[in-house]
């Protein structure tokens, strides 16, 4: 009965009964999850447990088969990708996907397309209201590019910088867009471990410096037990288990998904 | 250098001037006057195309049934309004009108090209790359097959009428306005893709190249900035179809096919994918080597396609590849600035 002495908040998103079937095989089935603002939460599971699949449904790349999926009390369903991003969705890649030949100023630039408050006939004219918003989000990308240390490649294409500065300007670039909610799958991939250590203090420092709820896929165990405050656990497309990194550590169910059973 | 905002207009008025001079004069033949000009139309469809080819990694080789579209409906519109034609009895306004209206002329059968470009840039939505570059194909097809069974206007055997509204013209204002009117549009065309792809707006083309996905995610509506890209593109190519057939003063269907397209993807890979200066260089150049060529006759379409694959061999990024002119002398960029 505690729920209804309490003011109802608004969850930044909401998942309910979330099934994706691909053909005959259920990719994702009867996912429930509920962050709220400012949480910093992880999401395991073995290789082909559906984690990605997830990710994929909420930032509307694919569509649900059964299920909503709510950004701040929202439905996205039926919203293309660039709309549900608009609502507040941004994600960065497993395999990173920046523009490659673009430079990095420009890769900032363009992630705020959705609010950028001109149009075409605006574009071509160069009129008072283009020329104001073109410096706004110039500046708003050195601002960017600043807090996160990269002005010094603005000029640069991303293929020619390192693995990490890579992984780095993606979740800038993600950041871009104003997101209430970031996804983050496997940041840590192909990192060596000081760059896992430099990436563990980049998100606990994002999630102080932005106001933004992060939602992050790992294998990477040290990062999820230092970084976030409650894990989920799924295997198969089901939840197999939940709560904070201690349980998860000891979960028997987690145990037996990660090493099998004793029938070894 | 405060200068440098005005060297580009201060060219382009000295180069209308003189071209205004020496045809006014009859300093040069005719003949070099319309070639003259037919590099302004390869100039305009070489960089429409490269905005599809090059910017967006789109393959549309369909280039020159957008052309055709502008180059009739333009032509049609003047015969009816300024020259009348048999089929359509008298002419709706006097000739004299033609003065002013000839710009609407060419910017109507831009608008009608435009509207030719949905034909690719709805299927563009779910459709890429190969299957893609099957539809512009289509696309080109269809409009001239259209064209050639719409007897009404001719058919297969041509559409004209267009040499007499160009007399009427320089009869009513004593002015060489054809070679005007294609210098003017040829730095509007060029004007128009250069302030659309600098915006950040216009980056969004060159992200939807590069990652599609990514592009989606990051929150550009990928299908309007397809639509408006194409029909960007398609629009320039009507324009200066709609020139060509003023210049040319017939047109048919014929004309406007396959081979035609392939003659503008020429001039692309030429010049370089993803490069406007590239485009506008290789496109000057090549117009020049047909006419350089012409006495191999038939030949020449032995010799050309030759350059090409030896161009393709030793600098498949084509003359500038992917740079600007300033980005490849930088210190040009102090002495001028085209935005």
């Amino acid at each position: 009965m505690q729920t209804l002495i309490q003011p109802h908040t608004i969850p930044v998103l909401e998942i309910t009964g979330l099934t994706r079937q691909f053909g005959g095989l259920r990719a994702v089935s009867d996912f429930n999850v509920r962050l709220e603002a400012n949480e910093l939460v992880g999401l395991i599971g073995p290789n082909g447990a559906g984690k990605t699949t997830v990710f994929n449904l909420v930032s509307g790349f694919y569509q649900p088969s059964a299920g909503t999926i709510r950004i701040g009390g929202v439905s996205t369903a039926g919203l293309k990708p660039h709309r549900v991003t608009a609502l507040g969705v941004a994600r960065t890649f497993q395999n990173i996907r920046l523009w490659p030949d673009m430079t990095v100023l420009d890769n900032i630039r363009v992630a705020q397309h959705h609010r950028l408050g001109y149009g075409f006939f605006h574009g071509i004219a160069r009129s008072s209201r283009y020329r104001a918003r073109e410096a706004a989000i110039e500046r708003e990308a050195y601002e960017l590019l600043e807090v996160f240390q990269l002005t010094p490649f603005a000029a640069d294409c991303p293929k020619n910088l390192p693995y990490g500065t890579q992984r780095k300007l993606e979740i800038a670039r993600a950041l871009s867009t104003k997101p209430q909610l970031l996804l983050l799958d496997e940041p840590a991939a192909g990192l060596n471990s000081a760059d896992v250590h430099e990436l563990i203090r980049l998100v606990r420092w994002i999630h102080g410096h932005f106001d933004v709820t992060i939602w992050m896929i790992e294998h990477h165990m040290d990062v999820m037990m230092e970084l976030c405050q409650r894990i989920k656990v799924i295997d198969f497309g089901e939840t197999i288990a939940e709560g904070t990194p201690e349980t998860i550590r000891n979960h028997p169910a987690v145990i037996s998904a990660y090493l099998g059973d004793e029938t070894i | 250098m405060v200068l440098r905002h005005y060297t580009v207009p201060i060219l382009l008025a000295v180069a209308g001037g003189v071209l205004l001079y020496v045809a006014k004069e009859e300093l040069v033949s005719l003949y070099v006057l319309s070639v003259l000009m037919f590099m302004g139309v390869n100039v305009i469809l070489a960089t429409s195309l490269n905005l599809v080819n090059g910017y967006m990694g789109e393959f549309s080789c369909g280039h020159a049934g957008f052309m055709c579209v502008g180059a009739y409906v333009a032509s049609i519109l003047g015969v009816l309004l300024f020259s009348g034609h048999k089929a359509f009895g008298a002419a709706w306004l006097p000739a004299e009108l033609a003065v002013w209206g000839f710009p609407l002329l060419i910017l109507a059968g831009g608008a009608a090209a435009a509207l030719a470009g949905l034909l690719v840039a709805i299927p563009s939505y779910k459709t890429r790359g190969d299957y893609l570059a099957i539809i512009t194909l289509a696309a080109n097809y269809i409009i001239i097959s259209l064209i050639e069974n719409l007897d009404i206007i001719g058919g297969s055997r041509g559409f004209m009428g267009m040499k007499k509204i160009v007399n009427g013209m320089e009869e009513a204002v004593a002015l060489p306005w054809m070679p005007l009117w294609v210098l003017a549009f040829t730095v509007f065309c060029v004007w128009l893709l250069r302030r659309y792809l600098s915006s950040t707006f216009g980056k969004g083309v060159t992200a939807i190249s590069q990652d599609e996905v990514a592009a989606e995610i990051m929150s550009i509506d990928t299908n309007k900035i397809k639509t408006i890209t194409f029909m960007l593109s398609s629009g320039l190519a009507g324009i200066a179809g709609g020139l060509f057939a003023f210049i040319v003063g017939y047109v048919n269907p014929g004309s406007f096919n396959i081979l035609k397209s392939t003659e503008v993807l020429v001039m692309v890979y030429l010049g370089g994918m993803g490069s406007l200066s590239g485009s506008i260089l290789a496109a000057i150049l090549f117009t020049v080597l047909l006419e350089a060529l012409r006495p191999l006759q038939i030949i020449k379409w032995v010799v050309i396609p030759l350059l090409l694959i030896i161009i393709m061999q030793f600098r498949p990024e084509g003359l500038m590849g992917n740079r600007e002119l300033g980005d490849l002398f930088p210190r040009l960029k102090r002495f001028y600035r085209f935005k």
